[in-house]
């Protein structure tokens, strides 16, 4: 019975739009320096409830996996309380069957902007931006119904010689003998070129896109980020100039790409500016940062792995298993979050009406209770297919095919030229709990 | 063992013996019938398994649940005769049964 369980939360979430900005400076644990090795040892030691895994600290080092590892084992669902006066404390949910299970209980556990939405830390109040990834049925149906069938399996079946196209002369420009960073010069340019190509975007001003995408999910607290209302000035100029793309194309006969498709669908053509925005946001973010650092972890993950890329290389046709391997591996987005609509019981512990309850991705894809040998990079892993990091449910990720195409174009592409790609120092990573990723990651092709 | 037709959308067919029980998504999978994914596992979760039952094996196949239902109707090619196929399982009554595939799925 839900009514015996005892309240685990050690402080009560406040309110949305409770935590004052900018937020108070956060508790970080007293080490003597902030190294992988000092942090996982700490990891493995520290009570549980000394940790808040937000901290941009554990991503930036790769060392949350260590904290996900134990409260998959000891607390599966975990109510993080320190610095909470900065998120308003969260629940962790690190189990793949617990996961699932939220997932695909929309009804009780919601996506709703106005609640916060789908991340961790709260949408801003003051300036929130409509999409359908943060909405509710009926509303959220009806959108993605519209986005639909732009990414539809046939429709990326016209798309695919293009992006073969831009992905062999990516490739055939890259310089031999030299290092070079693989993320600018690959990851976002490939995935830049593609969402021009997919909102009809002018080719030559592609990396606005990438700017944008960065802008609507640079975290305003850290330095050399643009503050909170640069911020939304960055993406009020980017509404402007879509705006103008829009009143172009609503007119015009439908043209195939993004924008088009937005501007004549009797379910979208009416949306207020800031819901054109909210989905703009959503449909750049979702086919850029993800399938980026997919791009970049797929090589890093060969070059540990080098057994792997033997195989590979001895058997090409591994490519498209290889790629959901890459994904389940990378789990570009860390989490999900929603927030629970009523009282309800998850793993044995009492979730409260208003709470925040965060999917944990990438631990879920971790899960030894569901996957064989999860701590493994694994390019023929039967069942590949079967992993978490597009999510479950009816929110489950609506780019995933073309994602999944970019990367076997890729791939292919790479196999027909190059013997081997050596990544020459550990990569930089992007200080977030939300897209894991790179931020640069230095290489050489053998010349 | 139960005989069930998996048919592609461009008409090729596959036949595939079910064991009693086991669900029909699963029954494409471990045959590699091309088109059925499967990617949540049978948790109807995915929709990569949607598929069209005639309207002669409706009364054998059951109706869907809400959430298949809500899986449903999200995808392009949903028809009033579409299931998920992870939520079918195969059952003496449907010997013979042909299962039909739209074009894609995601
Ligand atoms: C490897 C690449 C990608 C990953 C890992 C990924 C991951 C995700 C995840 C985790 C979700 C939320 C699922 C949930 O809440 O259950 C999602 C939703 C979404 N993704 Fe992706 N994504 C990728 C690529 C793309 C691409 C290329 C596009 C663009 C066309 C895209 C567009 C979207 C949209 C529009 C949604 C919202 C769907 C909804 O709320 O109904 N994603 N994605
Ligand atoms: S296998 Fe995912 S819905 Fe059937």
């Amino acid at each position: 019975m839900a009514t015996q369980l005892q309240d685990t939360r050690i402080t009560q979430s406040l309110p949305q739009g409770s935590v004052a900005w900018p937020l108070p400076p956060r508790t970080r644990p007293d080490l003597p320096n902030h190294d992988p090795a000092t942090l996982e040892q700490y990891l493995r030691s520290a009570p549980l409830e000394e940790v808040d895994i937000a901290d941009p600290l554990w991503w930036e080092t790769d060392t949350n996996h260590v904290y996900f590892k134990r409260l998959r084992d000891e607390a599966p669902v975990f109510f993080t309380s320190q610095n909470s006066n900065r998120h308003r404390g969260f629940w962790n949910v690190t189990r793949w069957n617990d996961v699932m299970a939220v997932d695909t209980n929309h009804q009780v556990f919601s996506s709703e902007a106005t609640l916060g939405g789908i991340t961790l830390f709260d949408m801003d109040p003051d300036f929130i931006m409509p999409m359908f990834i943060a909405m509710d049925p009926p509303k959220h149906d009806v959108q993605r119904k519209a986005v639909n069938p732009i990414v539809s399996g046939q429709n990326l079946a016209g798309y695919e010689s293009l992006i073969r196209e831009r992905t062999q002369e990516v490739l055939d420009g890259l310089p031999r003998g030299e290092v070079f960073d693989w993320v600018d010069r690959v990851s976002i340019e490939l995935t830049s070129r593609m969402l021009a190509t997919l909102f009809g975007w002018p080719q030559e001003r592609r990396r606005m896109l990438t700017y944008w995408s960065d802008i609507s999910t640079s975290d305003p607290e850290l330095p050399g980020n643009p503050g909170k209302e640069e911020r939304q000035g960055i993406l009020l100029g980017m509404l402007q100039e879509f705006t103008m793309l829009w009143n172009e194309r609503v007119n015009a006969e439908p043209t195939g790409d993004l924008v088009s498709m937005l501007a004549h669908n009797p379910a979208t053509r009416n949306m207020p500016p800031m819901e054109f925005m909210g989905n703009l946001v959503l449909l750049i973010v979702g086919g850029n940062d993800t399938t980026r650092n997919s791009i970049s972890g797929g090589l890093y993950f060969l070059n540990k792995n080098p057994a792997e890329y033997d195989k590979l290389r001895a058997n090409p046709a591994l490519v498209e298993n290889m790629v959901s391997e890459i994904i389940r591996y990378q789990t570009p987005l860390a989490h999900m979050r929603r927030t629970a609509l009523q009282d309800t019981v998850l793993g044995g512990q009492l979730i409260h009406k208003g709470d925040k309850v965060v999917m944990w991705y990438v631990s879920a894809n971790r899960d030894e209770r569901v996957l064989d040998r999860p701590e493994e990079f694994i390019i023929d892993r039967p069942r590949a297919r079967q992993h978490m990091s597009f999510g479950f449910g009816i929110h489950r990720c609506v780019g995933n095919r073309l994602a999944e195409l970019q990367l076997k174009i890729l791939w292919e592409e790479i196999l027909k030229r190059f013997d081997k790609i050596e990544v020459v120092e550990e990569p930089e990573r992007v200080p977030s709990a939300f897209v894991r990723g790179y931020k640069k990651m230095l290489v050489r092709i053998p010349a | 063992m139960v005989k069930i037709i998996y048919v592609e959308h461009n008409g090729a067919r596959h036949e595939v013996n079910v064991p009693e029980g086991e669900n029909l998504m699963e029954g494409a999978v471990q045959n590699n019938v091309p088109g059925i994914d499967g990617d949540c596992g049978g948790n109807a979760a995915c929709a990569t398994c949607h598929c069209y039952i005639p309207s002669e094996w409706q009364a054998v196949t059951g109706e869907r649940s809400e959430q298949e239902d809500a899986m449903i109707e999200l995808a392009d090619t949903a028809k009033p005769n579409s299931r998920l196929a992870c939520q079918i399982k195969a059952s003496a009554a449907m010997e013979g049964m042909e299962l039909h595939m739209p074009a894609t799925q995601h």
